[in-house]
């Protein structure tokens, strides 16, 4: 058997029930993987007293024979989950120190199926980046390269942390957050697996907010099936938000049949971007034959509304992420700028929220009040909500139609260079979220699978899109995708 | 109902200024502190004038990743108080986040309702006399949240912030500008309170801050409201100042006085009104600028994420309209009607819902009139004198029966019944037993009567001569004769006999 910390939860936990292994020694494999990887600076928070208290209990429950869902498997924990105890920081130096008294719903689902947090990892700051260059403890690195090129490249973001940790088999899976691609971009960039469920399939309650509307937490993982096993726990239905939808969580890991035959899948002609790169098209085109060997139908379709996607989602989420950012005054918790004399609260709070946002953060504060600003209203904020309404009719419009899934590229690229977008203009960097946010402003399931590479070695992934709620039918695409490609590239170990 | 009677409009106050007459148009947004024992969007207590911040749960702290949940309580409160406003209950409605920073709003926006709010147009009569009444047409109420409170006095460097009140649900009810006078204008408050208090939806405590009235002044030209009312063109009234924040009544009129005058003087002196927040200082009993239009806050709303749409369905409305109390103009007819009382005794004896519980307890199978009489003049005068309520009244409403069926029965006079009165407040106890161990019966039997009235004519010849001359002094055999009979003859057979024995 490889080494512990590199099997699947699949593999884990058949292996753990099966007595072959134990969760302590599968926790200490991570833990010893995780001091040895500094270099990639995923893991910001190392949590192994608590690790190893976990995994004695999950051996305990293991050997008693009650053992639930995920006992015994160890999980990295995005920073922007609340956990008991655990600084939770949203990587922000205004939650410097900040220990919140309470465990996100999410992260409680996790440990009560028995999972083992290992720590909390980086991110963009308050989820703000494509890249994890704005976190307050300093970018995660790629685990993966350009062959033999030693540049280190970005793992993408905001959930950049949880890609690169998954990816380096520092944990067996993670949490992620997506509100623009947050899950699904980094997921691409490193060759993994990750899901944005349906809005509401997952509670929101103990996630530090970026914008609410928007915001969704899912699984990172190395596998589709590890990553239905991982959603099957996360999601349920919670009381603490009233966006968490009251439907019942199916079992995700069973509807992994294989089985697509007769399924429609829908390839917009929308995504096909000018200046795509060829190898993108060419992966694109590969997925789709993979899908249709598999039975299912390719069709052409339109989404007519996609090129304002990005524009409304730059002006929706800034939005909500001004007034959601609004709390963090240095008034009850986090930092508080040191006050001259004769300074007020006005000078506390610009002290503060200057000293304790990075640029980016504060770009989009200042973009989010802006267009929410009176004389602007209309023109930005309303436009956008029917911008957002219309690109939502387009996807009810192809699935009233009879498609079941939508097929495009992940990415527009594969994983780039750290510091190489630093000239670039802002909005450069918000094209790293082309394909994935109209997904967020429909409020559906996406998933990014990895399926090739580019011309430098580096994994490329592509993106299917479900109906609403059909997550289970979702993963069943996408793990016919998986079969097919056969991706099990892994990076070389160089840290 | 009021509305079915007959009223007229009270006359607008006008105001005359060195140029001619000014009128007042006066709007007022009430913030009413729903009665709930949890806040709007949390678990935790509303209880008053607990420790600082012992009322806090996560959500109203504002901690990182907690989201609000509406109480359904608090909904069930505004719409009970749409009803009972007659006003028209939103199925749907949406809370909107109103942003901005102070910190003691720890969110950095208050939840409120700007776009959809739950109740929208309603009335309330505001009476202003018997027969006098003015229809104020409420515009909206809205679910919002309260602020916490910042107290900068504690410490000559720190302010301090308790959360307890962050989150607490207010309905801010809106009403258009209908009301013409300060006195108008306090009525007004005064006629919601009751409204409320009687609905259980609000405990109208203005000392506590649980009742509070931001109240919006114009003044214009007699003959400029009625081309608004006919026209709705605002453009029609002169610009309006908001004074924020008012929880008196008396402050309400006084403020409302001191800014007609002050912009009557401004305006006569060829100024402008500048559209404006004010504060009013009741010591030195003048309103002043707290901030103005181009200093407001732009709050930036917009549609809270955090929530979706509040549906509501009609049987649920209609599950708690029927159990709608019957309100203070309904029951005010209803006394004038049934109990033959008078509008104003009728308007005393409900002001309070407890209170005209207690009159109706006395009043019935007995004279309502008489009830009335008792409950106002002697009950509601003790209780006043004692400062006590209702609930805390020594005398039950079988107890005053009790003692208003011995004057009917004529067992016990007037004064008798007075006196049984006291004692019964006093030491408690059955009227009739009472009555009875102390002797207190009163004498209508004639023949015992005239017996005294006969001796009382003969031992007083001066007195005869004069009562014929003069029947007015009549009376004087009559006091004597009651007198003389320790009080317990019936005063009515009493005068009947000295009347007819003097032959007058």
């Amino acid at each position: 058997m490889s080494a512990l910390n590199s099997l699947t939860i699949a593999a884990a936990r058949d292996a753990l029930r099966q007595r072959e292994i134990t969760a302590l020694a599968l926790t200490e494999a991570c833990l010893a993987a995780i001091e040895g990887a500094g270099a990639l600076n995923a893991f910001v928070h190392h949590t192994p007293d608590i690790a190893l208290a976990q995994a004695k209990a999950a051996d305990a429950r293991l050997a008693a024979g009650n053992a639930p869902a995920l006992c015994g498997i160890p999980l990295g924990i995005k920073d922007l989950f609340c956990t008991k105890g655990v600084a939770s920081q949203a990587a922000s130096n205004i939650l410097r120190g900040f220990k919140p008294e309470y465990e996100s719903t999410v992260t409680q689902n996790l440990w009560n199926a028995g999972a083992v947090m290992l720590g909390k990892l980086n991110m963009d700051e308050f989820a703000m980046g494509s890249s994890n260059e704005t976190s307050c403890y300093g970018n995660v690195v790629n685990p993966w390269r350009r062959g033999n090129d030693t540049t280190p490249l970005t793992p993408g973001g905001s959930s950049g942390g949880s890609a690169a940790a998954v990816a380096a088999d520092l944990c067996l899976g993670a949490t992620g957050t997506d509100t623009g691609g947050s899950i699904r971009q980094p997921a691409a960039f490193t060759g993994i697996v990750g899901i944005k469920p349906t809005y509401g399939r997952v509670s929101r309650w103990g996630v530090v907010a970026f914008a609410s509307s928007l915001d969704q937490a899912g699984p990172m993982t190395k596998t589709v099936r590890d990553a239905a096993i991982m959603l099957g726990t996360m999601a349920s239905h919670d009381a603490k938000d009233s966006t968490s939808a009251d439907l019942p969580v199916p079992d995700f890991e069973a509807a992994l049949t294989g089985d697509i035959r007769g399924k429609r899948i829908g390839v917009p002609k929308e995504y096909r971007m000018e200046g795509m790169p060829a190898e993108i098209e060419r992966l694109w085109a590969e997925g789709a034959a993979m899908l249709r060997d598999a039975g299912a139908e390719i069709v052409d379709i339109s989404l007519p509304h996609t090129r304002y996607a990005l524009p409304a989602y730059y002006v929706v989420a800034p939005a909500e992420a001004s007034s959601n950012l609004a709390r963090y005054d240095g008034v009850r918790y986090g930092h508080r700028a040191k006050l001259g004399a004769g300074d007020g609260i006005t000078e506390m709070y610009e002290n503060t929220r200057a000293e304790g946002f990075g640029p980016e953060v504060q770009r989009r504060i200042m973009i989010g009040t802006y267009v929410l600003s009176a004389g602007f209203y209309d023109a930005y904020y309303n436009r956008a909500r029917k911008v957002r309404a219309l690109i939502k009719r387009d996807f009810e419009q192809v699935f009233a139609a009879g498609i079941d899934a939508i097929l495009t590229p992940a990415t527009p690229s594969a994983a780039f260079g750290l510091g190489e977008m630093a000239d670039a203009s802002p909005v450069e960097m918000y094209l790293n979220d082309v394909f994935t946010v109209t997904v967020n402003l429909a409020g559906l399931p996406g998933i990014a699978v990895p399926t090739g590479y580019d011309s430098k070695g580096l994994p490329l992934g592509l993106q299917l899109i479900g109906r609403p709620w059909a997550e289970a039918d979702l993963l069943n695409h996408a793990y016919v995708l998986e079969r097919a490609a056969g991706f099990s590239g892994k990076p070389a170990k160089w840290w | 109902m009021l509305d079915h009677l007959a009223f007229r409009d009270p006359e607008a106050k006008v105001i005359h200024g060195a140029t001619g007459p000014w009128e007042l148009v006066i709007g007022l947004e009430v913030h009413a502190q729903v009665a709930s024992n949890a806040k709007l969007f949390s678990g935790a207590s509303t209880l008053f004038g607990a420790e600082p911040n012992s009322n806090v749960a996560f959500v109203d702290a504002a901690m990182p990743g907690m989201l609000p949940v509406i109480n359904e309580f608090c909904v069930a409160q505004a719409v009970r108080t749409g009803l009972g406003l007659k006003a028209e209950i939103n199925l749907r409605s949406a809370f909107d986040r109103k942003n901005y920073f102070y910190p003691d709003l720890p969110q950095g926006y208050q939840i409120s309702q700007l776009y959809h709010p739950i109740v929208g147009e309603g009335e309330i009569f505001v009476d202003m006399g018997p027969g006098v009444a003015r229809r104020v047409r409420v515009e909206r109420i809205h679910l919002e949240q309260d602020a916490g409170k910042s107290i900068h006095d504690m410490d000559p460097n720190m302010s301090f912030v308790d959360l307890n009140r962050t989150g607490v649900a207010l309905m801010e009810i809106v009403s258009r500008p209908d009301i013409r006078g300060p006195e108008e204008a306090a009525a007004y408050v005064a006629k919601l309170r009751q409204i409320l208090r009687y609905l259980g939806t609000c405990d109208g405590n203005m000392q506590n801050g649980s009742l509070r009235a931001d109240v919006n002044v114009s003044v214009c030209r007699p003959g400029d409201y009625e081309r608004y009312q006919a026209t709705q063109d605002f453009s029609h009234l002169g610009t309006r100042c908001e004074i924020k924040n008012m929880n008196s009544m008396r402050f309400i009129q006084q403020a409302i006085e001191y800014e007609a005058r002050r912009q009557i003087a401004l305006l006569e002196d060829g100024g402008k009104v500048v559209q404006e927040t004010r504060l009013y200082d009741p010591d030195k009993g003048e309103t002043r600028s707290m901030r103005s239009k181009e200093e407001a806050h732009d709050y930036r709303y917009f549609p809270c994420p955090d929530l979706l749409p509040l549906e509501i369905e009609q049987a649920w409305v209609d599950g708690i309209a029927a159990t709608m109390p019957e309100l203070p103009d309904a029951k005010v007819a209803r006394f004038v009607r049934d109990w033959g009382l008078s509008e104003y005794d009728a308007a005393v004896l409900t002001a309070e819902a407890e209170n005209a519980a207690f009159f109706e307890a006395v009043a019935t199978r007995r004279d309502g009139k008489m009830a009335a009489n008792w409950v106002i003049n002697e009950l509601f005068g003790r209780l006043n004198k004692q400062g006590l309520g209702i609930a805390a009244s020594p005398i039950s409403a079988a107890q005053l029966g009790g003692v208003l069926d011995l004057i009917s029965s004529g067992e016990i006079s007037g004064k008798m019944a007075k006196d049984l009165f006291e004692i019964v407040w006093t030491t408690g106890g059955d009227p009739a037993a009472i009555a009875a161990e102390r002797g207190m019966k009163q004498v209508t039997d004639s023949g015992e009567i005239e017996k005294v009235v006969d001796a009382m004519i003969a031992a007083n010849p001066a007195q005869v001569e004069k009562a014929r001359a003069n029947p007015k002094l009549a009376g004087w055999f009559t006091g004597q004769v009651l007198k003389a009979t320790g009080g317990k003859a019936n005063p009515a057979t009493v005068t009947a006999l000295v009347t007819q024995k003097l032959g007058l």
